[in-house]
């Protein structure tokens, strides 16, 4: 569990020195993410799997990813006074660009889906 | 002489670490508990329950936000090597990735260009003001990216951080409802396009459905945080004239 929650650390620490170093747009855990996706992959053409503490690391730490997202979120209570003003716009804004991204994503994806095997894709149903 | 101590213990609790910390856990504890007495319905979400009950209760003691974050960040602090750990579910959906990568890029593109450009321009049609509207339209990408744009852009970081968590419960309730209408059916469909709309949230309610579904969507939010990040910047530049 810890060495797995080093090798987690690094490879977040590797995607922050990579991100400041190539000054990229992108939060330094996203290309963490990415490089442990690579080394995953390699190791996968060397047919290692991957390892069991890792796997079970990022299952308790994915288990409850929404936890992970409390404490930013209480700090809606400094804006309260704004999202009164603005109720309208923001409530408007955040429930028609979230249905109408899922939906487009989804309906795209099915219709290209659909054509690409033909008879569906029901291959994990 | 009591009330005199007990007060003493308050005034010393209320400033450390460990009592937020352990408050922001049990919020989460009953939360989740309520969730799953509600039969796992996706309307009692566990973070906006935990959110409402942490900030009644900061209100309700006159505790300031940053009082609170100095001992909640321990909690917010795991959600970089969490996304780092995504990559293990995604390294489980290897094969399926390959072969579906043209159609999820072309329903990447679409779904997140949908997504900041109506939470732009419907804003600015019920009268949003202009930082407000800057700060809606990183909201379907993860927290850290958000806030990195946001600021880039002109808008609010931290009112952008509200956003996207708003976004996230928003994107976790309404998506087995909205699957039902558009009868979506496939694991990968449903889990990508949670996670490119409802970006952490959607993907921990994703994995609650199962770990395809995870997978997907911890796709679509990576995927998204790196088109937003690279696009928005420019997109905002040149939808600017029509927000004035």
């Amino acid at each position: 569990m810890i060495a797995a929650l080093t090798w987690l650390l690094l490879y977040q620490l590797a995607g922050e020195v990579l991100a400041r170093v190539l000054s990229l747009p992108v939060p330094g855990p996203v290309i963490g993410m990415a490089l442990l996706f690579g080394t995953l992959v390699v190791r996968g053409y060397l047919g290692r799997p991957i390892p069991q503490p890792m796997q079970q690391t990022a299952n308790v730490l994915l288990q409850h990813l929404s936890l992970l997202f409390v404490p930013a979120g209480t700090g809606i209570m400094i804006y309260l006074q704004l999202i009164a003003e603005e109720w309208l716009p923001i409530t408007a804004a955040l429930l028609v660009s979230t249905v109408g991204g899922m939906a487009m994503t989804a309906l795209i994806l099915k219709a290209l889906m659909g054509r690409q095997q033909p008879g569906g894709v029901s291959d994990d149903a | 002489m009591m009330p005199e101590r007990l007060n003493q213990t308050w005034v010393y609790l209320s400033a450390s670490p460990l009592f937020w910390l352990t408050m922001t856990l049990v919020a989460y504890q009953l939360a989740f508990y309520l969730y799953q007495r509600c039969g796992q319905r996706p309307i009692a979400n566990p973070v906006l329950i935990s959110i409402i009950l942490l900030v009644s209760l900061l209100t309700a003691t006159n505790t300031p936000y940053h009082r609170y974050f100095e001992g909640a960040q321990f909690v917010h602090f795991l959600l970089g090597p969490a996304t780092v750990a995504l990559a293990i579910p995604l390294y489980g959906q290897f094969r399926k990735l390959v072969n579906m990568a043209g159609p999820l890029a072309i329903a990447l593109v679409g779904g997140s260009l949908t997504a900041m450009l109506s939470a732009v321009f419907v804003g600015h049609w019920f009268g949003g003001s202009l930082p407000t509207l800057l700060s809606l339209a990183p909201k379907s990408v993860t927290t850290p990216i958000a806030m990195g744009i946001a600021e880039n852009i002109g808008g609010h970081p931290s009112l952008a951080a509200v956003m996207v968590i708003v976004t996230g419960i928003l994107g976790a309730m309404v998506a087995q409802t909205l699957y039902r209408w558009l009868n979506i059916r496939d694991d990968a469909v449903a889990g990508f396009a949670l996670g490119v709309s409802a970006h952490g949230i959607g993907t921990a309610r994703a994995f609650q459905i199962n770990e395809t579904t995870g997978a997907f969507a911890a796709l679509g939010m990576g995927l998204n945080g790196l088109l937003t990040a690279a696009a928005l910047p420019g997109i905002v530049s040149w939808i600017r004239p029509w927000l004035q």
